[in-house]
């Protein structure tokens, strides 16, 4: 779905909202079909994060909004006006080195770990590790594999991107 | 996806105001901006009601109140669902992803549509989406479909696994409309297809859900929710089963059993249920219960695997339940 290509249905859209992207506080005017993933990409040039499958069965769009987990595919922007959104481009902001530059924990673990070949699910997967630590609730192995399961990678880097977690989890990686 | 009003709703008041011919309320959005990407859905306003005040978990007559907008990951880690209802916890757990789990809410989910291939395909007939068009699946491509309860009109599936637990829990959905509020038993909320396969519950026009009420009654000490899907995680159920029994020594007191995958709403069989009344929790009055339950399946052309899977998890869940040895959600191997 290509963002604008037909006019507003009505002269009160497109419609205001303020959004906190990567930390920076954005106003914007969208049409209320304009995803979230549409929004970052097409929009706002954040391409990092990937559109895989556009239903939510892959995982590649995954970002955090307000710290949760979702897939941006299947969010309205203009639903989320008021959010904080973090996508892959706004990890490194997070870490623990903030402001620095240096990536977040989980992305050195994902490059120390192997835990990826094409790319193409590795800003879905970085989003959705740092949303599964957030939650807390994984801890064993077969705990981060199961609560993992919402993206895939067709290159089969599952067992490395498991490990990449459990090492930044368990306080491994540097 | 078509062009349409948004409007955002403060109050449920609001929301059951700004209703009209076309519109949809909209939560989470992962069923229905998907459906409206297929062009399945094309509502010319969506009510957004992710702002109504109906995110909370509170205490109620000895159950729980879920509020419509509690995000099933939200009752499923309320530590209070867990320890009472980890029937239900477990069966949120079993369904979707993780990242699903965060948007979806409570109200979404008992509302989500079947995954007809059919019904998905704006380009094919289907008398949910479009009535009187005919149903392609009755001796289409029908893997997946119902073998429990269907009609001529329509074999599908409801594809919840939430709502199966809470088919077995008797939860009382509460919902409020343009004629006021009203308590819908669970069994009574979604329909079987019958002549009017476009209608999934008996919820008016306009009437929105405002919770979902948990009976005291939880089940935690006896009970299981079983899955099984086409892979070990992230896909819908073919079959499902929730279990939960009371126990007096080896005696079963109470028992309710729900399956998923397997017709137009969660399956309950109260006869069946009845049977296990008073006896022993052995084997073999599982299987009594198992095959009274699986007598009156009629499966498709490509699903009568459904029917002995079905019997057999009815009793496997109701051995995994008795022993207090739940389904594990992490460790896939069924015990
Ligand atoms: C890839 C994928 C895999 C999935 N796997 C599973 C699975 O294994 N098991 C499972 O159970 N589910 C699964 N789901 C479905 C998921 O659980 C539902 O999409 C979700 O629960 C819907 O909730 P929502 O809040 O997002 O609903 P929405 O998409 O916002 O709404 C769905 C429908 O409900 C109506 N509605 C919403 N709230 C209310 C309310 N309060 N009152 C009245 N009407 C309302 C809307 O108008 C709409 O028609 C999967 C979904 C996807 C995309
Ligand atoms: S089974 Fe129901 S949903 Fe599927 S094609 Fe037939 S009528 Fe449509
Ligand atoms: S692009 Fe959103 S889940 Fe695939
Ligand atoms: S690294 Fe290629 S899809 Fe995951």
């Amino acid at each position: 779905m290509l963002l604008e290509q037909s006019p507003p249905v009505s002269a009160d859209t497109p419609i205001p909202i303020t959004l906190t992207i990567n930390g920076q506080r954005r106003e914007l005017q969208v049409a209320p079909w304009t995803t979230l993933l549409d929004l970052l990409r097409e929009r706002l040039d954040l391409t990092g994060t990937k559109k895989g499958c556009d239903h939510g069965q892959c995982g590649a769009c995954t970002v955090l909004v307000d710290g949760t987990r979702v897939n941006a595919c299947l969010a309205l922007a203009v639903m989320k006006d008021g959010a904080e959104i973090t996508t892959v481009e706004g990890l490194a902001g997070l870490g623990e080195r903030k402001g620095s530059n240096a990536l977040h924990p989980i992305q050195e673990a994902f490059i120390e770990h192997d835990a990826f070949q094409c790319g193409y699910c590795t800003p879905g997967q970085l989003c959705s590790s740092v949303g599964l630590m957030n939650e807390g609730h994984a801890k064993s192995r077969d705990e981060i594999r199961e609560a993992m399961s919402g993206n895939l990678c067709r290159c089969g880097a599952y067992t490395n991107i498991v490990d990449a977690i459990e090492d930044v989890m368990h306080g491994g990686a540097r | 996806m078509n062009r349409f009003e948004y409007v955002r709703a403060g109050t449920v008041a609001e929301a059951v105001q700004a209703f009209g011919a076309g519109a949809r309320f909209i939560a989470g959005g992962t069923n229905l901006i998907d459906l409206m990407k297929y062009d399945v859905e094309k509502p010319g306003r969506l009510i957004d009601i992710t702002r109504l005040p109906l995110t909370g978990i509170e205490e109620r007559d000895g159950g729980l109140r879920l509020g419509a907008l509690a995000t099933n990951a939200k009752v499923a880690y309320d530590d209070r669902v867990a320890q009472r209802y980890p029937m239900l916890r477990n069966a949120i757990l079993a369904g979707a992803s993780a990242q699903l789990r965060n948007a979806a809410s409570t109200g979404g989910n008992l509302l989500q549509r079947t995954r007809c291939y059919y019904f998905y395909d704006a380009g094919t007939p289907c008398n949910k989406r479009e009535p009187g068009s005919g149903c392609p699946a009755i001796g289409g491509v029908n893997r997946i479909h119902a073998i429990f309860g269907a009609s001529e009109h329509c074999i599908a599936t409801h594809p919840s696994d939430m709502c199966v637990a809470l088919a077995a829990l008797e939860a009382v959905v509460q919902v409020s409309g343009p004629d006021g509020e009203r308590s819908i038993p669970f069994a009574a909320f979604h329909r079987l297809p019958g002549d009017a396969p476009e209608r999934d519950t008996t919820l008016k026009p306009g009437e929105i859900v405002v919770s979902v009420d948990l009976p005291e009654r939880g089940f935690a000490q006896h009970y299981t929710y079983l899955k099984l899907r086409d892979r070990l995680s992230y896909a819908f159920a073919l079959v499902s089963i929730a279990a939960g029994l009371e126990l007096d020594g080896d005696t079963v007191k109470t028992a309710r059993l729900a399956l998923g995958g397997v017709a137009h709403k969660p399956w309950r069989n109260v006869e069946a249920e009845a049977l296990l009344v008073g006896k022993p929790a052995t084997r073999d009055n599982f299987q009594a219960a198992a095959d009274r339950i699986v007598a009156e399946a009629k499966p498709q052309s490509e699903n009568g695997f459904k029917v002995e899977l079905a019997r057999r998890a009815i009793v496997r869940g109701l051995e995994q339940a008795a022993a207090g040895t739940p389904q594990s959600l992490s460790d896939k191997r069924i015990q």
